[in-house]
């Protein structure tokens, strides 16, 4: 599961992985046209649209992609750097950037690539934004209020509308789609040629369709979480998926057994409840962990049974179907969930004057287990949840 | 020889998304440009003037956020020097390797200079404020959906189309 530092590339690694992205990324940059102010800001004069149609098709080919990495579970977005929201400090920000791109003729990035293929205003522009910073740095006591003000931490766009990931993501590729007709009409005019912005040749064909066709993926990576919480909704469908299940003597037998290596019992109680007791060889678990790059480590450790336990069979059935959703193999459950076990096994009553030989099995098992387990809870201290050392990327400038 | 032409738009823009995409993948973060001459500026006061950074606000805490190593032993520090590589190698290729001022036709070298020095100071300080510029904040803000990095693109495009008519000269 990515992203793929520190674990499988490590953190030294990873600045040679940054000197290859630059590499690309300048070139692209470059062959595009972005080494050249002219054309950069003809965006803001009508007579050249090239910057908005790179950037936007970039900006949806990645948000779609990325969407997509995350349905796949190819990626813990919880790790990912999402630029934090100072609302304020944005706006202002991002309006002085705007006058600086009119008089300046650059962004950042671009006149990197245009310095290095000798453009001496782009020297000249970076040499500027060296000072821009250092005055920002000395000016800092008067910029922190504005810079630390109003804090959103770090939202996701449709989060703060409340609208599906979906639908946003749908209306991005629209609105760039639009953008980009309105952009040639506009370039045409400026331009004086009269032919229309779209033609029907194969050219436009193609890249209208391709068009539709990434505002139409916007809705085939769903937000899991959402789509397998929503399924679990349904009772009927819980109850009729098929998940295995381990009986209360087995997992009493596996609990007490000392040569047992294979059971790993996923506890999806509070935590409240699981650390005031828990049994042993038991793990802390949420429904948000499933979904995480280290928790969920555990779960793909080979021959190991995980037993999900929670107070109810229905939580542990909701849980366990997830899981499988997710593509986790032998995942069981505790029948009747932990009540049933506490019942059956920990306060057990014999059965008085038992009729067949299983009773007397059961009775003699049982009677043992209620009084070997307690004391195995009692001398198990309990990991807590799965600690995860991992945090979020700073990524930005 | 003649310059090549430059790549169809559509297509560079799918081959920046789907490097982005990766470099999201691989790393965790996106691309960006700004915080690297961040660094610099840091890395310079501070081997000037270290009893500057030490007393001072803002270096304090951009020590304290990046804690240890020398703020050029930074992801973006080398991710812009790969940019300067491949830009070189891209523009060598399709011969526009060449030493020139570029400015608008109706101004002159003078004003063009003075244009490139205070549009570039003016990024240091929005990129700051914004906490990244158009590649940190706006594209790869984009592609996380985050909030602030869709503000911060809107408002840069916003200021742009807001502030142009008063530099047209400048360009047209």
């Amino acid at each position: 599961m990515g992203p793929l530092v520190p674990d499988i590339i490590s953190n030294n690694l990873n600045f040679i992985v940054a000197l290859v992205i630059g590499i690309l990324f300048g070139a692209i940059l470059e062959q595009a046209g972005f080494s050249t102010s002219k054309k950069l800001v003809g965006l803001f004069y009508g007579y050249d649209f090239t910057v908005l149609r790179v950037f936007f098709t970039a900006g949806i080919v990645a948000m779609i992609g990325v969407m997509g990495l995350a349905h796949f579970g190819l990626i813990d977005m919880n790790l990912v750097y999402i630029n934090p929201t100072f609302l304020w400090s944005a706006i202002i920000g991002g309006l002085i950037m705007g006058l600086g791109f009119v008089i300046g003729g650059f962004c950042p990035g671009t006149s990197v690539c245009a310095a290095a293929i000798g453009k001496i205003d782009a020297i000249i522009f970076i040499g500027g934004a060296f000072l821009g910073v250092l005055i920002f740095a000395e000016g800092y006591p008067l910029f922190e209020p504005l810079y630390k003000t109003s804090n959103l931490g770090n939202p996701t766009f449709f989060n703060m509308l409340g609208m599906s990931q979906n639908v946003f993501a749908f209306i991005m590729v629209v609105f760039a789609l639009i953008a980009f007709w309105g952009a040639s009409i506009v370039e045409n005019k400026v331009n004086g040629i009269t032919k229309p912005p779209i033609r029907l040749t194969p050219y436009y064909i193609g890249i209208v369709s391709i068009g539709i066709l990434m505002a139409i993926s916007a809705f085939i990576f769903p937000d899991r979480k959402n789509t397998l919480s929503d399924l679990v909704q349904d009772k009927s469908f819980v109850k009729l998926y098929p998940v295995e299940t381990m009986t209360v003597d087995e997992l009493a037998f596996r609990v007490m057994d000392d040569q047992e290596t294979k059971l790993q019992i996923i506890d999806f109680r509070p935590e409240k409840e699981f650390t005031k007791e828990s049994l042993p060889k038991s793990t802390l678990f949420s429904l948000d962990n499933l979904y995480e790059k280290e928790p969920n480590q555990l779960l793909w450790l080979k021959h190991k049974i995980n037993v999900f336990v929670a107070n109810d069979e229905m939580m542990e059935r909701k849980m366990a179907i997830i899981a499988s959703e997710l593509g986790y193999k032998r995942i069981k459950i505790l029948q009747g969930g932990l009540n049933a076990f506490k019942e059956q096994v920990l306060n057990f009553k014999p059965i008085e004057n038992p009729k067949n030989i299983d009773e007397v099995y059961q009775n003699r098992f049982r009677t043992k287990a209620m009084k070997a387990i307690p004391i195995l809870i009692k001398n198990n201290k309990s990991a807590g949840p799965v600690e995860k050392k991992q945090k979020r990327v700073v990524g930005g400038c | 020889m003649e310059e090549s032409k430059y790549m169809n738009p559509y297509l560079a823009g799918v081959l920046l998304g789907l490097l982005l995409i990766a470099t999201i993948y691989i790393t965790g973060r996106g691309l960006g440009a700004s915080g690297a001459i961040k660094s610099y500026a840091v890395t310079t006061v501070e081997t000037i003037a270290p009893a500057h950074t030490e007393s001072t606000k803002f270096y304090k805490e951009y020590a304290e956020e990046h804690p240890g190593t020398s703020p050029l032993l930074n992801w973006l520090v080398f991710e812009v020097t790969g940019v300067l590589i491949g830009a070189f190698l891209s523009g060598l290729i399709s011969n526009r390797l060449d030493f020139k001022l570029e400015k608008g036709p109706r101004t002159t070298t003078k004003i063009r200079v003075a244009g490139a020095l205070i549009g570039g100071m003016l990024w240091g300080i929005g990129s700051q404020l914004g906490r990244g510029c158009t590649s940190g904040a706006a594209l790869s803000g984009m592609a996380v959906m985050s909030f602030g990095g869709i503000i911060t693109m809107f408002a840069i495009f916003a200021g742009a189309y807001a502030f142009a008519y008063f530099f047209r000269k400048f360009w047209i």
